[in-house]
């Protein structure tokens, strides 16, 4: 495995105040690396996407530190985070959030426009992600018209668009029927991961653990434990 | 940033439901707003019609006059005493008043005489057909064409009428820039025709109409014009008292502004409303965008650009509209009196600017608010 990727240090983070006082996370820490595929596993309300928005930059800890490279993440001003999102970190949402109104090479283009690359530079470059994804012939419909693994794709390829170095997936197989997840993470494996890119994933369905290289367990905002995923065994 | 806006702008255009909606409160908001402010400037340049008409620099009334169709007639030596005030290179004195003619057909009709000196015909219109000099033929009245020409029965040259028993013929046809207030036709003639032919009160100066030597006199020949208890005004000054007359002393001004005022409201109703509701709809979109590296300040910039994108094109097809429909109007109802001037563009375009402003304050205050966490949280 080669470098860190990300470095969680006593996360804690808690929602509400006095007797409504609810800890989500509490005091979590642990190391992704780069060229893994990283699974956070646990169930509805154990605080995996809580965790992931603290790691990704888009929810603050109440305490603890989220370090990149050798940056604590939370010391930064609100636009360097944007600026952090948008060049370290891609995000597959559960429900994809794709633009209804822009066309599918427009949604891929999103990052590369809001990283100022011109207009057309960013629509080639987005066809080339289409294109490596396997859905260039799609590139001018509206996301609506595609299936839901197409639009999965759709939202892979806008995840590494930017080239970031940790790409985040949420429930990336909940939306869909177990041939076409699997279909999906193998394809994320084969293509997406590289040496230079680490690949976290929150998830529950089991099914998928085949592609893990580790994973860590989740409950009541506490790791219960991290260990090798199914793909590290292989 | 042209990316974003871009981007903003095919997320407004592409919600074509939305955008229609958008676009129809503007316009129709400034559609109502410059259909009300027009109507009103061209009532007001109207009401003032005779003043812009015979153009003299500079008038010389009773104080009490309100506006130029409500003349009170002057004792004969105030011409004598303002024709003797240091700066005044000429005065002559103008006769307006109403009559009732008889056409050849029977029929009566209301017309304004306007009785123009008779030396000089000083404010005399421009003749399309006839002779000027005519006018001191026997019985010779001009008549205005405008859109009251037809309620004499459209007379031609030699048409002859009766005006309080006194045979009158048509010896000139005029054109002037403005058409009167009131609905009635204009006929010219000279000043002594028209006090003999038209029953007077004792004075018969309605207006003296002055000449200056030199526009610095003015200060000084409306004081000693005041001494005399009289008033001088300004063509400018005197189309001012009128607009104020009918702006503030007759209820019209307040009409239209509570129209103007229900058009800004409707306008910024439907267009504010159907901004929040597209704003709510694209929250998680917006919110997404944030996540994935979107900085508040270019969310603000693409909501901005909506909203300003919107307002212009709402502006424009607004501006268009009301143009297209007081062109139609005047076509087909000469009488339409709307007349379309900068100040009303101008006041449309702010009453714009200020529903782009509302909307998006709520837009942008929306968007701020959000967290991409809930976008995680679904």
């Amino acid at each position: 495995m080669a470098g860190l990727a990300i470095k969680a240090q006593e996360l804690i983070k808690w929602f509400g105040e006095g007797e409504a006082k609810t800890y989500a996370v509490k005091d979590v820490s642990f190391e992704s690396y780069l060229g893994e595929m990283f699974f956070i596993e646990g169930p509805s309300g154990s605080g995996k996407t809580t965790l992931l928005s603290l790691i990704s930059g888009i929810l603050r800890p109440n305490s603890g530190s989220v370090l990149v490279g050798d940056k604590d993440i939370w010391n930064m001003t609100s636009d360097q985070l944007a600026d952090f999102r948008l060049n370290k970190i891609g995000f597959v949402f559960q429900d994809y959030h794709l633009f209804p109104r822009l066309t599918t090479v427009e949604n891929v283009a999103i990052p590369l426009i809001l990283q100022k690359h011109d207009w057309n530079k960013s629509m080639d470059r987005a066809m080339e992600y289409l294109d490596i994804l396997g859905i260039k012939s799609r590139a001018y419909l509206p996301p609506v018209k595609l299936s839901g693994g197409e639009q999965q794709r759709v939202a892979i390829a806008r995840a590494i668009a930017s080239s970031p170095d940790i790409l985040i997936f949420d429930e990336p197989t909940a939306s869909l029927d177990g041939d076409t997840g699997r279909k999906i993470l193998d394809f994320v494996k084969k293509n997406v991961l590289n040496e230079k890119r680490c690949i976290i994933i929150v998830t529950h369905d089991s099914r998928i653990f085949e592609y893990a290289d580790r994973i860590m367990k989740m409950e009541d905002g506490k790791i219960t434990g991290i260990e090798k995923g199914e793909s590290r065994e292989k | 940033m042209n990316g974003i806006l871009r981007i903003s702008y095919k997320l407004l255009v592409n919600d074509k439901a939305k955008f229609s909606a958008l676009l129809v409160g503007i316009t129709f908001a400034v559609f109502l707003m410059v259909m009300m402010t027009s109507l009103f400037a061209g009532i007001l340049q109207r009401s003032s019609a005779t003043v812009i008409n015979i153009g003299a620099t500079l008038w010389v009334m009773d104080p009490a006059v309100n506006t130029p169709a409500n003349s009170i007639p002057m004792p004969d030596y105030i011409l004598d005493v303002v024709r003797s005030i240091n700066g005044v290179k000429y005065a002559v004195p103008l006769y307006s008043g109403g009559a009732l003619v008889k056409l050849r057909s029977g029929d009566y009709q209301s017309v304004t005489v306007l009785g123009l000196d008779d030396n000089s015909l000083y404010g005399r219109p421009e003749l399309i057909d006839g002779n000027i000099n005519d006018i001191y033929a026997e019985n010779g009245f001009i008549v205005v064409k405008d859109a009251e020409f037809k309620k004499l029965g459209n007379p031609k040259i030699g048409t002859e009428f009766e005006i309080n028993d006194h045979r009158g013929v048509i010896v000139g046809i005029a054109k002037v820039t403005i058409s009167g207030l009131f609905g009635v036709p204009t006929l010219y003639t000279t000043y002594k025709r028209a006090i003999t032919y038209i029953p007077s009160t004792r004075f018969t100066t309605a207006y003296i109409l002055v000449g200056l030597k030199s526009s610095d006199a003015v200060p000084y020949i409306k004081q000693q014009v005041a001494k005399l208890g009289y008033l001088a005004l300004t063509k400018d000054e005197f189309i001012e008292k009128t607009s104020t007359f009918y702006k503030y002393q007759t209820g019209l001004g307040v009409n239209v502004l509570i129209m103007t005022v229900v058009s800004f409201i409707v306008g910024l109703s439907i267009s504010g409303q159907t901004f929040y509701t597209f704003i709510l709809e694209n929250m998680e979109k917006f919110g997404a965008l944030k996540a994935i590296g979107a900085k508040g300040s270019e969310l603000i910039y693409m909501i901005l650009f909506q909203a300003i994108f919107t307002s212009l094109t709402g502006y424009g097809l607004g501006i268009g509209l009301a143009s297209l429909i007081i062109t139609i109007a005047k076509i087909r109802l000469p009488d339409y009196a709307a007349l379309i001037i900068y100040g009303n563009l101008g006041f449309a375009f702010v009453m714009v600017v200020i529903i782009t402003g509302i909307s998006s304050y709520i837009g942008v205050r929306k968007v701020l608010r959000i967290e991409p966490f809930d976008i995680f949280r679904g």
